[in-house]
Formats: C-alpha cells, sequence, structure tokens
C-alpha cells in the first residue's frame, strides 16, 4: 500500500487522495514468492498423495525394504540439512553487509547442495543397474517421480544459487539482490522441509515394509 | 489417422534424428474439411498480416502492446485472445451439432468418428483453457487494479509474461488442428485411453503440452493478482471495503494458485507413462487409472468456480449499478464468495459417483455438492434485494444480467438434481449433464464476460457499444441457448449419452435438429456481436464517452478517465466507503488541478514473448519427439531466464509536466462536458 498521510479524521475535510506519495512500497516479492512455494508445495503434495496411492504396488517387484540403503540416505539427508545451515548463515552475513563472507557462505550452501544431488544420482544408477527402474511398477514410478522432482527443484536452486553470487559479485548486496537472496532462501528451506518428508515417509517407513 | 501402420517406418534414420516423428502424411490432406479451413485460415491470416505490414503497424504492436506490462494493454489483448478462441470452439460446436443432427438411421453424418472424437475434445479444451479463462483473466487484469485504485499489479513483467504462456498454449492447440492431430480422448483425456498404449499419436501430446504452457501461464498471473489484491489497496480501502468484483476476483486468483498446480502434476505424471514408460495410469504393474480421475477433477471442480466467481462479481457490480442502488447484503455477499471457495474443493467426487466409491464416500460428496447451492443461491437473493424498489435501467449489462438469473436458476437445479448420487448413476455421461454444464457455463459464465465486455468497454475505449446491434445480439444469444440445451436435458432423460457421433434409428432426430437450430441463432447472435463491434467502432464519435463514467457508477475505476492513463490516477485515491466512487461524488468531491508528482511505472520489456516462444517451440519439439529441439530449446529457455534477471533496470517515472499535460487535457474535456 502506498505509503501517505492519512488525513486526520477531522470530518470537517474528507481527503479523496493521497496528496503527497513517498514512491512506491516494495513488499509485494515476499508475499507473491511465498503464494508460489505454496503451489509448488500443492505439486509435492500431489506426488505424496501418488506414492501414498500406488506406494505399495511393486507388482511383484523389489519393495522400499529391499531397495533402500538407509545409511547413504541418512548421509544425504545430512548434506541438505547441513546446506540449509550455511544458507541461513550467509543470511546472517548478508545482514551485517559482509559481501564476502556472504559469498563464501552461500560457496559452502552450493558445494552442500552438489553432494546431495551428486549422492542422490549415485543412488539412481545403483537403483537402475539393479533392475529397480522407474518403468518396473507404479511403486517404483512414484519414488523415482517424487524423489526426483525434489532432486530437481535442488538443481535448479543450484542454478539460481550461482546466478545470484554472480549478480551479488557484480553489484553487491544492493536492496534488489537481497530480495533476491531473500526467495532463494526461502526456496532453499522449503526444499528442506520436503525431503525431510521425503525421508520420513518414502525412506523410513519404506524400510519398515 | 492413425489407424493405418505407422508410416515414419518408411523414413529414413537421418529424417527421423531431424524431425522426430513428424512425416509428410501428418499433414492431413486427405481430410477435405481441414484442408478448407485450412486454406481459410491462411488466406485470413495473410491479409491481417499483410495489413499490418501495411499500415506499418508492427514497430506499434511489439512497442506498445506486446512487450507492454500495463495491465490495461495486456488486459485487452486476453480479451481479444478469447474472442477469436470463441470463433474457432463454436466452429467445433457447429460442427457437433450438425454432425448429430444429420447422422441417424444409417447415416454417418459427414465426420468420421475419429475426427468427431477430436472436435469434442477440442471444443472443451478451447472453451474451457482459450476463451473461458482468458475472457476471465483479462477482465481481472484490466479492471482490478483500477477497482482498488492501485497503477498496475504486483508483477507487471510477470503478468505480461503469463499472457505470452497462455498464447504459447493456444499456438499449439492450433497447430493441431493442421499439423498431426488432437486428442481424441474426451477434454479431460482419461487414461488408460490417453495412455500410450490407445492413443500412441500425437493427440494427447499436444493437449498435455498446451495445458501445461498455459497452465504456467495461469498459475503465475493468479500469484500475481493475489499479491496485488493483498498488498496495493488505495489506503482506506479495507477488505470489507473491496469492490465485490475485487473480492469474486481474490476467491477465484486464490482457487487458481490452489488447483493449477494439481492440474500441471498430473499432466506431468501423464506425460512420464506416455514418454518414460512409467506405470501411474496403466492397467498393469500396480498402475491405477482412477488414481488420474481423482487428481484431475481436484483441478477440474474448483476450475469451475474459478470461472464462474468473477461473473457473479460482474453481476453483483452491474446489478448495483443499474438499480442506482447500494449492493443489499454485501457482507453476506462475500461470506457467500468465501464459502464457495472453500466447498469448492470438497465436491470433486461427484464428477465421478459412478466410479463405485460405495455409499458413505458418494453420500458425503453428494451432500457436500447441494450445500453449495445455499451460498449461491443467497448471491441470487441479493441481486433480487438489490434490484427490488430500484430505479432499473436496463441497458445491455443488466439485460445479460436478467438473462443470468432466470437461466443459471435453472442450471443450479440440475445441478442439484444431478448432485443425488442414485440419480447421477442413472444421468452420467448423458446429454442431461452436458445440458446442465453448458446450462451453468453459457447462462453464468459466458453471460456475466459478456456483461462485464459491454459494462467496462466505455472505460477500456471511451465509447458505448452500439445498442441495437447489442439488443439483437442478446436475443439471438439467450433465446438460442435455450433452443440448443433444452432438448440436450430431454435426450439424456432418456438416457442419450454424450459423444455419439451417429445414431441408430431415426426417433431422437427431432430433438437434434431443434438443437442445430439453436445453435445456428447462437450464430446469429456471435455475427451480430462482431457486427456490433465493427458498428460502434465506426460510429464511435457518436457513442463517445467523455465523463469517464458512462453508467453512473460506484467504484474506483469510473474516477478517472476513459480509457484511463498509462498511470491509472494521477493521485492514489484514499477510501472511506465502500462505493468509493459513489461516495466521492456524493460528497463532492473535487479533482486536484495541480501539485502533480512523477508517477513510478515500470518499464517494458520484450522478455516475456520471447521465453514464452522458446517454451512454445518446447513444447513442439516434445510433441514431435524432435529430442535435438527440446535439449535446445529447454536449455534457451533457462538461459532466456536467468539473462532477463541480469536486467536491473525495469522502472521508469513519469515526469510530472507529462502527468500535468494529461490531466489538464482532461480538465477541458470535462469542461466541455459541463457545459
Amino acid at each position: 500500500m502506498a505509503q501517505s498521510h492519512i488525513a486526520a479524521a477531522d470530518d470537517a475535510e474528507l481527503h479523496f487522495y493521497v496528496a503527497d506519495e513517498h514512491g512506491h512500497a516494495e513488499g509485494g516479492t515476499m508475499l507473491g514468492f511465498w503464494l508460489y512455494l505454496m503451489s509448488d508445495c500443492l505439486i509435492f503434495a500431489i506426488l505424496f498423495a501418488t506414492y501414498g496411492v500406488l506406494g505399495r504396488n511393486y507388482a511383484a517387484g523389489p519393495s522400499g525394504a529391499d531397495l533402500f540403503d538407509l545409511k547413504l540416505v541418512a548421509v544425504n539427508t545430512s548434506m541438505l540439512l547441513f546446506s540449509s545451515i550455511t544458507y541461513g548463515f550467509a543470511m546472517l552475513e548478508m545482514e551485517k553487509g559482509d559481501q564476502r563472507m556472504t559469498q563464501r557462505w552461500l560457496a559452502v550452501t552450493g558445494a552442500f547442495g552438489l553432494c546431495f544431488i551428486g549422492l542422490e544420482l549415485y543412488e539412481f544408477a545403483h537403483l537402475i543397474h539393479e533392475g529397480a527402474t522407474p518403468q518396473r511398477s507404479a511403486f517404483l514410478s512414484s519414488f523415482f517421480t517424487l524423489v526426483g522432482t525434489h532432486g530437481l527443484h535442488v538443481t535448479f536452486g543450484l542454478i539460481w544459487l550461482v546466478t545470484l553470487m554472480v549478480q551479488v559479485h557484480q553489484r553487491g548486496l544492493i536492496q534488489a539482490n537481497r530480495r533476491r537472496l531473500m526467495c532463494l532462501s526461502m526456496f532453499w528451506h522449503f526444499l528442506d522441509v520436503i525431503w525431510i518428508g521425503v525421508f520420513t515417509f518414502v525412506y523410513l517407513m519404506g524400510s519398515l515394509s | 489417422m492413425n489407424s493405418e501402420p505407422n508410416p515414419i517406418e518408411a523414413y529414413p534414420h537421418w529424417w527421423r534424428l531431424l524431425f522426430g516423428r513428424f512425416t509428410l502424411e501428418s499433414l492431413p490432406l486427405h481430410e477435405p474439411i481441414v484442408v478448407v479451413t485450412f486454406l481459410a485460415v491462411a488466406v485470413g491470416g495473410l491479409a491481417v498480416l499483410g495489413l499490418v505490414t501495411r499500415y506499418k503497424l508492427w514497430g506499434v504492436l511489439w512497442r506498445d502492446w506486446f512487450t507492454s506490462v500495463d495491465h490495461k494493454k495486456i488486459g485487452i489483448m486476453y480479451m481479444v485472445l478469447g474472442l477469436v478462441m470463441l470463433l474457432r470452439g463454436f466452429a467445433d460446436a457447429v460442427l457437433m451439432r450438425s454432425q448429430q443432427a444429420i447422422a441417424h438411421g444409417g447415416s454417418d453424418g459427414f465426420l468420421p468418428p475419429h475426427h468427431y472424437d477430436q472436435i469434442f475434445t477440442a471444443h472443451g479444451v478451447i472453451m474451457i483453457f482459450f476463451v473461458a479463462m482468458p475472457l476471465v483473466t483479462g477482465l481481472m487484469n484490466y479492471v482490478v487494479p483500477l477497482q482498488i485504485g492501485a497503477r498496475d499489479v504486483a508483477f507487471p513483467f510477470l503478468n505480461n509474461f503469463s499472457f505470452w504462456m497462455t498464447t504459447g498454449g493456444v499456438v499449439l492447440t492450433m497447430m493441431s488442428l493442421f499439423i498431426g492431430e488432437f486428442a481424441a480422448t474426451g477434454w479431460l483425456a482419461y487414461p488408460p485411453l490417453s495412455n500410450i498404449a490407445y492413443s500412441p499419436s500425437v493427440g494427447v501430446d499436444y493437449y498435455i503440452w498446451a495445458l501445461q504452457i498455459a497452465g504456467i501461464g495461469t498459475t503465475l498471473s493468479g500469484v500475481n493478482l493475489i499479491a496485488t489484491i493483498v498488498k496495493m489497496r488505495a489506503p482506506g480501502m479495507s477488505m470489507m471495503k473491496m469492490p465485490v468484483f475485487t473480492w469474486t476476483s481474490l476467491c477465484t486468483n486464490i482457487l487458481i494458485v490452489a488447483s493449477f498446480p494439481v492440474l500441471g502434476a498430473v499432466l506431468a505424471l501423464l506425460t512420464l507413462d506416455r514418454y518414460v514408460g512409467t506405470n501411474f495410469f496403466t492397467n498393469d504393474l500396480g498402475g491405477n487409472p482412477m488414481m488420474y480421475v481423482n487428481l484431475i477433477w481436484i483441478w477440474g471442480h474448483p476450475e469451475v468456480y474459478i470461472l464462474v466467481l468473477p461473473a457473479f462479481g460482474i453481476f453483483s457490480e452491474v446489478t448495483s449499478t443499474f438499480s442506482g442502488k447500494r449492493l443489499f447484503g454485501y457482507a453476506s455477499m462475500v461470506y457467500a464468495t468465501v464459502v464457495i471457495t472453500i466447498l469448492s474443493y470438497l465436491v470433486w467426487l461427484h464428477h465421478f459417483f459412478t466410479m463405485g466409491s460405495g455409499a458413505s464416500v458418494n453420500s458425503f460428496f453428494g451432500i457436500t455438492t447441494m450445500i453449495i447451492s445455499i451460498p449461491t443461491g443467497a448471491k441470487i437473493f441479493n441481486w433480487l434485494f438489490t434490484m427490488y424498489r430500484g430505479r432499473i435501467r436496463f441497458d445491455l449489462p443488466m439485460m445479460w444480467t436478467v438473462a443470468f438469473m432466470l437461466t443459471f436458476v435453472v442450471g443450479g437445479m440440475t445441478g442439484v438434481l444431478l448432485a443425488v448420487p442414485p440419480a447421477d448413476f442413472v444421468l452420467h455421461n448423458s446429454l442431461f449433464l452436458v445440458a446442465h454444464f453448458h446450462n451453468v457455463i453459457i447462462g453464468g459464465v459466458l453471460f456475466g464476460l459478456f456483461a462485464g465486455i459491454y459494462y467496462w468497454w466505455p472505460k477500456a475505449f471511451g465509447f458505448r457499444l452500439d445498442p441495437f446491434w447489442g439488443k439483437v445480439s442478446f436475443w439471438c444469444w439467450v433465446v438460442g441457448f435455450w433452443v440448443a440445451f433444452m432438448p440436450l436435458y430431454i435426450l439424456g432423460l432418456m438416457g442419450v449419452t454424450r459423444r455419439m457421433s451417429s445414431f441408430e434409428g431415426t426417433s431422437l432426430q427431432p430433438f437434434f435438429i431443434v438443437a442445430a437450430f439453436g445453435a445456428a441463432l447462437i450464430a446469429c447472435g456471435i455475427a451480430a456481436m462482431i457486427v456490433q463491434f465493427a458498428v460502434s467502432i465506426l460510429r464511435r464519435e457518436q457513442l463517445r464517452d467523455l465523463t469517464g463514467d458512462p453508467w453512473g457508477g460506484r467504484t474506483l475505476e469510473w474516477a478517472t478517465s476513459s480509457p484511463p492513463p498509462e498511470y491509472n490516477f494521477a493521485f492514489t485515491p484514499m477510501v472511506h466507503d465502500g462505493d468509493a466512487w459513489w461516495d466521492m461524488k456524493s460528497r463532492g468531491y473535487k479533482r486536484p488541478l495541480e501539485g502533480y508528482k512523477a508517477i513510478h511505472m515500470p518499464k517494458g520489456t520484450g522478455a516475456g514473448v520471447i521465453i514464452s516462444a522458446i517454451a512454445t517451440v518446447f513444447g513442439i519439439a516434445m510433441v514431435w519427439h524432435v529430442w535435438w529441439l527440446a535439449a535446445i530449446s529447454f536449455v534457451g529457455a533457462i538461459a532466456a531466464v536467468i539473462t532477463h534477471t541480469f536486467n536491473y533496470d525495469r522502472d521508469t517515472y513519469i515526469p510530472a509536466d507529462e502527468v500535468a499535460r494529461t490531466e489538464a487535457e482532461r480538465t477541458r474535456t470535462l469542461a466541455l462536458v459541463k457545459a
């Protein structure tokens, strides 16, 4: 909403317009991005629901208990959780206005993210090598799609991260870049939350059976 | 078309690398109807392109329209898109009505079944996604920022991008008419029919990518308008002082953001089934086709309300303006809208009671469905009470509103009938259902959009639409609607199912002939509408409105000139009442004549057109399995987005003296009107 002097509630003189306007108030971006995240959350909700319905349809193929290597997934999960912490550190440095340290923590975040993607790709390759392909059963279709969609998001997050690091390098921690870093921060933590869901419902509960 | 052995086998390897599964046989040269259509479209298209070149309009179009981020221009472009696609969607309707009027008693009509199947699929897809959605989005885009006293939407570039993504979907759908084929599955493409085993051709892929690309645009425009309404209202405009159209727009956009991602996700799963060979919706290896039906209706039912809520908003504005009264029961109207928004998520299963989920589940969804009629009924009564003792003026917007009330009530009642699960077991997939949803979508959404177009046209262009041709169009449309769809109710009750391309015996034929006659009347209505636009543009000087407030309006969009200046309001209005402009007028508001300041505005950019064009190429490449092009365009689209983020120079100022000049012009005009 525009910054304004709202007329004093002096009934004698009602004001019908803002005579003295002080530029544009920003603030829609965070709300807009949050709304986008909620729409993204719905996509994951659908994938979770699909996994919930189809996740036990093994079609005489392997089940989660046969396939999942919990140690690998634990390492993988810690990579993503660490990356969220380091992103938090980057944001703290941004608040202080320390561009160099912000960039460093962003780089560390990116490195953790890359490890996560690397391990996920390794896991996928291993499963496919064992014949547990997405085509094998509805369980594996929904497993690969849910986990893969999350991985794809992290990949796009990494591309975004690199882009932002270049932009911060070029223009410093200006208002526009701070806003962008805030958006990526929300995105990154959001992916963390989704992963906790994946870890719990897919891997832990899948290993139980 | 796809019944013969796959012709791609005969092509050399390099051809397949280069063109994927496109072959010369993909061009429907053996279908005379399509060839003639193609020639007509090509000649017409070339004529338009020639005229644009002749009058050197390319520069103007590109600078002032295609790359514009002005919400008013984007709104108008959406309207043009929707009206053009209405002609295409209606052409499909005419083909179906004539086929069904002819194909009785051994006659196969003029459309082979495979072609007929594509036509009813295309008709549904086009009417919902590329007629109703653009028209609704266009009106919201144009009107909402003006109604809340804002200068643009929250994300102007995203707005332009959304429009071009929708256009990308249109391009794919139209392309399928001439290159390859469209889905022959019905408008929601249920598997297993739509899966690769039963629809191996490009039709379903055109469907998937057209909706996927347009859907991204729609979702983003939903995010955009929510942020606009929540964050950019004029000072003093609390939520309960928002105009009702803005309220219904808010709820519609919430529905868009909360449902279109579901459509995107479920189409992506179908895509994986078709392209990768996964087993989400297959019949074997654990797949479950009903999963698709559930998921797509979780999008599909809210979609109905996405379309009709803005129409309800339009009727509210029109009723109160043309009755010269404050809207009756504003608060109850808002609550009814919100309740409908929530309930629209709790009814999706009524689209497939026959799935066999059992009595308890069906009862739950039957009851929630019936409950929706309560807030909707409250709205109807609110409009009636607004009219009661009002000084009603029967201008065209009001005529459409009255026609809506009479028509929609019938559609609503047949809806409640269908909500009774045992009745639905009889009526499921019958022409009764077809008549019902046309009854609510034409009688509700389309009549509302027409009311909106007539109501806000003077705002957008500065002159009214010609009332004579408007009335011709109105009567042809309304009578045509009743004549076209009442026979379908009767046929449906007699047990006739939908999507039939021919009928044995001739006992049903009279009903279909009546229905076809109704379609002909509607065609006259559309023709009269086109004549009306042409006549109004030619006679615009006689129809001119200089006041900016031709109807005695009540909300803020009427406070500024028609058409509004680029910045909408020289000073941001301050709101003290729900009917803000009415309040200003009645309390002796005086237009400020000095003290103008430079106005901060967003800058136009070609990025939206470019990124959407690349996305469309990606869609085409995916449809035809041209993998090299798909890879290049995918990377290209990402690169284009990243490049766009490196542009930090996104706004501009309209200098104070330019604002002063524009406003002085307006002051002279208003003095002229008074004199």
